[in-house]
């Protein structure tokens, strides 16, 4: 059955495991959500449910989200986002989804919107190599020649500086060390993408490769 | 960051050795070896202490046959048995890298004068 959460990323730090050794881990503020929506087959064309996290207060809330919150029953929440699901039906509308979904041991997937770089130059975005930064030399870290002479063109898809980053990123096989069914914390090692107090889908692997019906 | 803290706080040792850069310490860690654990002591210059909470580490730096050795140590490692001040260091750094740029006598760190 695939699963997911949503979170919030609150950062990094490290911990020792059995044999003392250093583990990186990032700490998920992970839900509880709600289970706002259930999209099926028959109505929506695939199977899904909406998850809420976190709390909006009324005013903020429009009058057609009201009323979508208000059919659900359940109170407003900050985001909604939709998790891919074999069969929606074992879910409730109404339901709360909350960290211990997971245990120590799972493999998950983690999406989020990574930083923003801004513009980013060809040797930050793409890894391009620089040239001499002295000794005579001009070519400093300019992408250098775009095309060969005979195509008289640019061919598209070249890779050029430009806006990099601040982009949906997933990041699949992170394992995850740790859960904290009280707090709702989730201890996953390894990076996750975004900001700290970044919005964060994590879904276990079977949910993240959502197979095509 | 009041959640890092608690997630941090479960494995943080009660109680810290107390040493600063500039002192001269007997690291005891234990070492896994050949499937049995034994305790290897580690003595020389505290020229560090990196970061904070959880992941706060110092390097000990000492000289052995003519090499000079820098080992980093976390502090809140379980496998971190004891750490014993041989010498308090009176130096004016925070990080003493300068060291490593010293051989034999001007390598030395003036002992604090108790008060």
């Amino acid at each position: 059955m695939p699963k997911g959460i949503l979170g919030r990323k609150v950062g990094m730090t490290r911990l020792f495991d059995e044999h003392g050794h250093t583990v990186p881990v990032t700490v998920v503020q992970a839900g509880p959500c709600v289970v706002v929506q259930r999209r099926t087959r028959e109505k929506d064309g695939y199977e899904a449910i909406q998850l809420g996290l976190g709390e909006q207060s009324e005013h903020r809330v429009s009058k057609p989200l009201k009323g979508h919150f208000a059919k659900a029953k359940v109170k407003p929440a900050q985001v909604l986002r939709e998790i891919r699901v074999e069969d929606s039906s074992a879910y409730e509308v109404g339901q709360t989804i909350s960290a211990d979904i997971f245990q120590p041991g799972d493999i998950v997937c983690v999406t989020g919107t990574s930083k923003g770089k801004g513009f980013a130059g060809g040797i930050k975005r793409h890894g391009f190599r620089r040239g001499p930064m002295a000794h005579g030399s001009k070519y400093h870290r300019a992408p250098g020649s775009l095309q060969s002479r005979d195509a008289a063109r640019v061919f598209k898809g070249r890779k050029l500086p430009g806006h990099m980053g601040a982009e949906r990123v997933t990041v699949r096989g992170l394992t995850v060390v740790g859960v904290d069914p009280e707090r709702n914390l989730l201890l996953i090692k390894g990076a996750v993408p975004g900001p700290r107090g970044g919005l964060v889908v994590v879904r276990d692997q079977a949910g993240a490769r959502r197979k095509k019906v | 960051m009041d959640v890092m803290k608690v997630v941090e706080g479960r494995q943080m040792k009660e109680r810290v050795p107390e040493f600063r850069p500039g002192d001269t310490v007997r690291v005891n860690f234990k070492v896994v070896e050949g499937g049995r654990e034994r305790v290897q002591p580690f003595e020389g210059i505290v020229i560090r202490r990196k970061g904070g909470g959880l992941s706060e580490t110092f390097t000990v730096r000492r000289v052995t046959y003519g090499v000079g050795v820098e080992r980093t140590f976390p502090v809140h490692s379980p496998r971190l048995e004891s750490v014993t001040v041989l010498r308090r260091g009176d130096v004016r750094q925070s990080r003493l890298y300068y060291l490593r740029r010293r051989v034999g006598k001007a390598a030395r760190v003036k002992e604090k004068r108790k008060k």
